[in-house]
């Protein structure tokens, strides 16, 4: 029973892990950028849906403004900086990104304080549900399983099946081509800017509902979905959802399970200090066992 | 080329002479405050003069120079609590006593750091360009939620430890005798880089960033140098978390942390890449942006960040590369 309730929940967590990955392993994929404000991006969406949903008491209404607001902001700085940092080397790429993150957190901080915010659920998904099995589940966490499933489908069917899709697909594939062919890049790239924002935005908002939105949520995402693209394989949606869900398992289940089996081999205090410890660096073995065995990801084209 | 190989080396010069001028003027004045904040930028210099190695001369960008940073600072604090308690360090397989001499502390640390560097460097190093940044920055996180999660040497609290550890013959708690150690080992580790990459190592780990299949076409396995300064660099940073550790007689997981990966980076840009004394510069620049915008705003990390971003845009040859009218040097 606990065992299938851990699994939820890792699922949940790795669809959110997903959705952040998502846009990450887009903008590598096609603009060959890496962009370390994604974070950013997430609280961005966090705090719109904080501030729209108490300014009008409306949970959906602020949702929607996670997503218009992440991609809004995704838009308006890949147009005012990322645009000229494509031709740049990575580093420069670190760099300025890390200086929006400045940028963004402190101004946030501005705008809203220190103090974390929190949102508050509408009835209508709160409270929890009984699963077959008799299991109690939170309504809110297989809602959010639900969303990050419809995105990756969403997804599949927009990069495959449009006509957005196969440009995206070209712009991975040959960017001055696609160029020649009277594709308007600069467009494009703002575009799949915005929808990674956006995606970004709207995991923000869930997270935030869950735990608290405050200044700065956005960086351990950011590195766990570092984790999720870097064993996926850089550029590979498919690559990303396995990856999160990979990661998302692997660390709810760690951190569930191990005090517990440590615990037949030692006593109960230090399984417990020792099964923690382990359990929070359990992903970065995954990661690293990846690298050994694959080092350009489990579906990475390119080394 | 002549003449501007001097001017690399009077700007390097005048440099060093300003922040050790800097310390001296104000211990003169009887400001151990200044002379305490020279201290720390000749820390953040020496850290910055590491990562370069790596980042600057090998071209590998380390998002991930935290880890050696903060195991220089936990190595430190840990030996120092062992000494003040008379407990060891380790019993087993062989007996590790405490210690609260620099001299003692400072291999330990080095050791340690350049360990964690091969272990850490062998793996990245199986990748490369944005895998490699993204790696690196993984590892040092795993670093940092482990000591956050290992409750033995105060997880999330940090370890305190009371005394500055000694060094024969000097006060270290004296602000500018601690600053003088320091400084000499800045200006150590800066003619040891000035020196390792004029040598042969240096100019076959330069070679390999220009051109790698180059490299392996004039015989040079491209791996084996950049692991090499992939560990000196994170011994030099160890170092350099030692001495921050030392100053603040404090070590917290903050020293891991992404954030502080983030700044020793920025050290490296703000004075500029592949410079010899750019990053003391960098370092110096941090810490007097950080007093004088933090006198102006709480947010001085916003302007701090929009500084940076100009700079990226539009000066990305750093300070240097500003005084020395070039572009950037790697």
């Amino acid at each position: 029973m606990l065992l299938a309730e851990q699994a939820l929940n890792g699922l949940q967590y790795g669809m959110m892990l997903f959705l952040m990955a998502a846009g990450l392993t887009l903008v590598f994929g096609v603009m060959g950028l890496i962009n370390l404000a994604h974070g950013s991006l997430y609280m961005t969406g966090a705090f719109a849906c904080a501030a729209v949903a108490a300014a009008t008491g409306s949970f959906w209404l602020g949702l929607a403004a996670s997503l218009v607001a992440a991609a809004a902001a995704g838009a308006l700085v890949e147009m005012a900086v990322i645009r000229r940092l494509y031709a740049r080397d990575h580093l420069d790429q670190v760099l300025a990104t890390f200086a929006l993150i400045l940028v963004f957190s402190e101004g946030t901080r501005w705008l809203f304080g220190s103090f974390p915010l929190y949102l508050k659920l509408p009835a209508s998904l709160s409270g929890a549900v009984v699963l077959p099995g008799g299991l109690h589940y939170p309504l809110f966490r297989l809602v959010i399983i639900g969303f990050g499933a419809a995105v990756a489908l969403g997804l599949w069917w927009l990069i495959t099946r449009t006509r957005l899709g196969i440009r995206i697909r070209a712009g991975e594939a040959d960017r001055e081509m696609i160029g020649a062919l009277g594709v308007d890049i600069a467009r494009l790239y703002t575009i799949v800017f915005a929808l990674g924002a956006a995606l970004a935005g709207f995991a923000g908002a869930l997270v935030g509902t869950i735990q608290s939105v405050q200044v700065g949520m956005g960086e351990p995402v950011l590195i766990l979905a570092f984790v999720v693209v870097v064993i996926g394989g850089i550029g590979s949606i498919k690559g990303a959802f396995v990856g999160a869900l990979l990661v998302g398992m692997t660390d709810t289940l760690g951190k569930a399970l191990l005090p517990g089996l440590l615990s037949r081999i030692w006593d109960a205090s230090s399984a417990n200090t020792v099964g923690a410890s382990l359990a929070s660096v359990l992903i970065y073995v995954l990661m690293a066992v990846v690298l050994i065995l694959r080092p350009q990801g489990l579906f990475g084209a390119r080394g | 080329m002549q003449q501007t190989l001097n001017r690399d080396t009077a700007v390097n010069l005048a440099i060093f002479a300003l922040l050790v001028a800097t310390a001296l003027g104000a211990h003169l004045a009887g400001n151990g405050f200044t002379v305490t904040l020279a201290t720390k930028a000749a820390i953040f210099g020496l850290a910055g003069v590491g990562l370069n190695l790596a980042l600057g001369y090998g071209g590998l960008i380390s998002f991930g120079h935290a880890a050696f940073f903060g195991i220089g600072g936990y190595i430190t604090g840990i030996l120092a609590s062992h000494a003040s308690t008379g407990t060891p360090v380790l019993s087993l397989p062989f007996t590790v006593m405490g210690s609260n001499e620099m001299l003692g502390i400072w291999p330990m640390a080095m050791l340690a750091a350049g360990l964690a560097a091969l272990v850490i460097g062998a793996l990245s190093l199986r990748t490369s360009g944005v895998y490699f940044i993204m790696v690196t920055l993984a590892f040092a996180q795993m670093l940092y939620y482990f000591a956050i999660s290992w409750p033995r040497y105060g997880g999330e609290d940090g370890l305190s430890f009371y005394v500055r550890n000694s060094f024969p013959g000097l006060n270290t708690f004296a602000p500018i005798q601690y600053f003088a150690i320091c400084a000499t080992l800045l200006a150590v580790a800066l003619v040891f880089t000035a020196v390792v990459t004029q040598s042969r190592f240096g100019l076959a780990l330069q070679a390999a960033r220009q051109n790698s299949q180059r490299t392996v076409a004039v015989g040079i396995r491209p791996y084996a140098i950049r692991l090499t300064a992939f560990v000196l660099s994170g011994m030099i940073v160890g170092l350099a978390g030692s001495l921050y550790a030392d100053l603040n007689r404090f070590v917290s997981p903050a020293m891991l942390s992404w954030h502080m990966s983030g700044e020793i980076m920025v050290f490296v840009i703000l004075g500029g890449v592949g410079r010899l004394c750019g990053p003391v510069a960098g370092a110096a620049l941090f810490i007097l942006l950080e007093h004088v915008l933090g006198g102006i705003s709480d947010y001085w990390q916003a302007l701090l960040g929009l500084l940076l971003l100009a700079i990226v845009l539009f000066a990305p040859g750093g300070l240097i590369g500003i005084v020395t009218k070039r572009g950037r040097h790697a």
